[in-house]
């Protein structure tokens, strides 16, 4: 009970940290996920109490945008850019680098929990392509063999 | 000039004097996205223990990008009595000899100076601007970038910051601020090239009171990175910007939109905001004068399509982010159902210059057509990838080969890809196109917001549409089906032939889709058609040999033979 009552806390004050007259369902899901790095179940008919809308509505807007999560990250997180800038940059050598280190094909975390990855289509830093963020951290000019030792390196 | 914005110049003029006489020594580090992609947070890190260690009185400053990203960290040095000396490719241990020789030995390292900038001279070392990379650009919009900390308002105005609003305010009407921006012939920047004054003169025709300034900062075209180049390198250029259209347009309330994820350039348009509240260039009584203007930062989620006027509304307002039908257009019925303008961050970031500077003076930069500058993102296959802001009437091989340094020695230019995943390729006849909106246009592909990729001949334009194609699918919004359905079939399609699996037929088949795309609602599903349409006409020899061969000539798709 205690665990269900701080993240209903948690939730509360992530929503009331926003400016009023600026809050919409896309701003209070936004503030949700940055305090806890996804969308807890709990916050979702939360957020439709706090924006006056449905459980449907908040659903349909937490869906719709791709970065938004129903489950939490794993420790770290990894996105590699495959944007066409990257791609002429070598982006497909160094993405097939990271996913045979992490040893899984499809976006996801790895089964020990550890690595959470993504695609990412632009990290704006083209000129430095190929680029990948490594819990948030842009790192660029990026060979397979540097990929995969970032992805050793933050196990 | 209002009383208010001396007493701000004042204090600005006297704090960057300050800053150009080096007391206390100053360091200006590059740390936008591409300096931090290059290590600047370590060389910040590493000046500041070598500082520290050595018993230094200096000062650090973040500055943001002045577009030479491939040569990031980039670090300037203003040392008493030298000039202000360009060092590039820093590492921290870079940063810990300059500190030692130079700011405690005294040797300036020119060996190790790619250029100079203000007052003064050293043996061997050009002005900056007079480098090949920056001698064909001229810096309207990008003024400042690199060169001031976009975290102080008063280096902004030092360098004639909110000069152009301060003028507004104090000589013109609102009409005359229109008339001044018409005379410039500034186009927008987001893509569609319209006038930015005639949609000002339709916001400003509407009935008030609430109206709306948009900003959009979305910017999701991969290879396109000078929005939040600029507004991480000088946001109150933008500001000030929008402040003006505001004034222009009898407008209250502003908003900067940009994508939740890019967190820096979110804190620094957030900082930039709420130092103009504090020195009364934001909120009520702007410049001690009668006129009140709002600015807040609005976030979206990620999204490609909320870069399109009318879903940028619905994201702002909290929903998916799915184009709306128009008319009514955002003129008329905009955001929460008021009259609104939404322009570009580039075409903001020009307005302070026209309007200091005038309408003219502007206009007499570029072509006919396509007044003033340009700011491309040079990536890609090129020696030197950058962002750069040249005049229209370059062609595109002048902007790739002496600002961006052409592709490697004894290699070509096979393949131009430009206006982002929904513009065209551009094939190597066209190199020698004119910068130019509609000379770009009329040859198939588009300026776009700005992103210019150059593909050596290493590249491969069919696993190159397959990608954009792939984009356009993955970030269609679903709403309408032509788009929803039909940039699947076209990924269906450019996949098939980098698989060898094509058949006869296919690129017919594939142009009789894009008449269906273009029947979508809005100009993501629409503009798809440009990335197919383009190849075809550039590259159909290499689809075929894709299609009937079986044969990839780049020698890039695998399941394909190499050329024999």
């Amino acid at each position: 009970m205690t665990a269900t009552a701080s993240t209903t806390d948690r939730v509360n004050q992530a929503l009331d940290s926003q400016v009023k007259e600026e809050v919409t369902v896309l701003s209070s899901l936004i503030c949700v996920q940055d305090e806890f790095g996804f969308l807890p179940p709990e916050s979702i008919p939360m957020i439709a109490d706090y924006t006056d809308s449905s459980i449907n509505d908040v659903f349909g807007v937490a869906t719709f945008y791709t970065h938004f999560r129903f489950t939490p990250p794993g420790p770290h997180t990894v996105e590699v850019c495959w944007g066409p800038s990257c791609h002429v940059r070598g982006a497909s050598e160094v993405m097939s680098a990271v996913k045979s280190e992490l040893g899984m094909e499809e976006e996801g975390t790895t089964e020990d929990g550890l690595v959470t990855w993504k695609r990412s289509s632009c990290a704006a830093a083209c000129a430095h392509g190929p680029v990948a963020l490594v819990d948030e951290m842009i790192y660029g000019d990026l060979t397979p063999e540097a990929a995969a030792q970032l992805i050793k390196d933050v196990r | 000039m209002t009383e208010a914005y001396q007493q701000l110049k004042q204090r600005a003029d006297s704090g960057w004097k300050a800053l150009t006489d080096g007391s206390p020594i100053r360091i200006m580090v590059g740390a936008a996205t591409c300096g931090r992609a290059a290590g600047g947070l370590q060389v910040i890190d590493a000046f500041e223990k070598a500082i520290a260690a050595n018993g230094l009185q200096a000062r650090v400053h973040r500055v943001g990008c002045i577009g030479l990203c491939y040569a990031e960290v980039l670090v300037d040095i203003i040392v008493p009595g030298q000039p202000r000396i360009t060092y590039a490719n820093v590492t921290p241990t870079l940063a810990g000899t300059l500190v030692k020789d130079y700011l405690v030995g005294g040797n300036p390292r020119p060996d190790l100076a790619i250029g100079i900038r203000g007052q003064g001279s050293l043996d061997g070392v050009p002005a900056l601007f007079d480098i090949p990379d920056l001698k064909p650009q001229v810096r309207v919009a990008m003024r400042n970038c690199g060169t001031i900390d976009p975290s102080d308002i008063d280096q902004y105005i030092a360098n004639g910051g909110y000069a152009g609003l301060d003028r507004c305010l104090s000589d013109m009407q609102p009409a005359e601020v229109i008339e001044e921006v018409l005379k410039s012939g500034l186009r927008g920047r987001g893509g569609a090239a319209f006038p930015a004054a005639m949609k000002w003169k339709f916001l400003a025709g509407a009935p008030g009171p609430t109206k709306y300034i948009l900003c959009n900062a979305e910017e999701g075209d991969p290879g396109a990175y000078n929005d939040k180049g600029l507004l991480e390198s000088d946001p109150h250029t933008v500001l000030e910007g929008m402040t003006i259209a505001g004034y222009a347009t009898s407008a209250s309330k502003g908003y900067v939109f940009i994508r939740c994820v890019h967190r820096d350039v979110i804190k620094t348009t957030q900082t930039a905001i709420d130092q103009a509240y504090k020195q009364g260039l934001l909120g009520k009584n702007i410049l001690g004068t009668e006129f009140n203007f709002d600015i807040s930062v609005a976030l979206t989620g990620e999204s490609y399509v909320s870069g399109e006027e009318t879903a940028l509304m619905e994201a702002i307002e909290g929903k998916r982010a799915m184009p709306r039908y128009r008319p009514p257009f955002p003129a008329q019925v905009g955001l929460w159902g008021k009259p609104s303008n939404i322009n570009n961050v580039k075409t903001y970031a020009y307005v302070p210059e026209v309007l200091r500077q005038g309408g003219d003076w502007y206009a007499n930069i570029g072509t006919e057509r396509s007044k003033g500058t340009a700011i491309v993102c040079l990536t890609g296959n090129v020696a030197r990838p950058q962002m750069a802001e040249v005049p229209f009437g370059l062609t595109l091989r002048q902007v790739i080969d002496d600002v961006a340094g052409g592709v490697n020695p004894g290699n070509e230019i096979k393949l131009l890809q430009t206006g982002g995943p929904l513009g065209g390729f551009l094939g190597p006849s066209e190199v020698d196109v004119t910068l130019d909106f509609d000379e770009m246009a009329g040859r198939g592909a588009i300026l776009g917001s700005g992103g210019i990729i150059v593909g050596d001949e290493s590249s491969c334009p069919v696993e190159m549409a397959a990608i954009l194609a792939d984009f356009n699918n993955e970030e269609s919004c679903g709403k309408c089906f032509p788009c929803r359905l039909g940039t699947k079939h076209i990924l269906e399609m450019f996949q098939t032939m980098t698989e060898g699996q094509a058949k006869e037929g296919d690129v017919d088949r594939m142009l009789a889709m894009g008449d269906t795309l273009l029947t979508s609602l809005c100009g993501h599903g629409q503009l798809s058609v440009n990335p197919i349409k383009s190849a075809v006409k550039y590259f159909a020899g290499e689809l075929n040999a894709h299609i009937i061969d079986k044969v990839c000539p780049a020698g890039r798709c695998t399941a394909l033979a190499k050329p024999g």
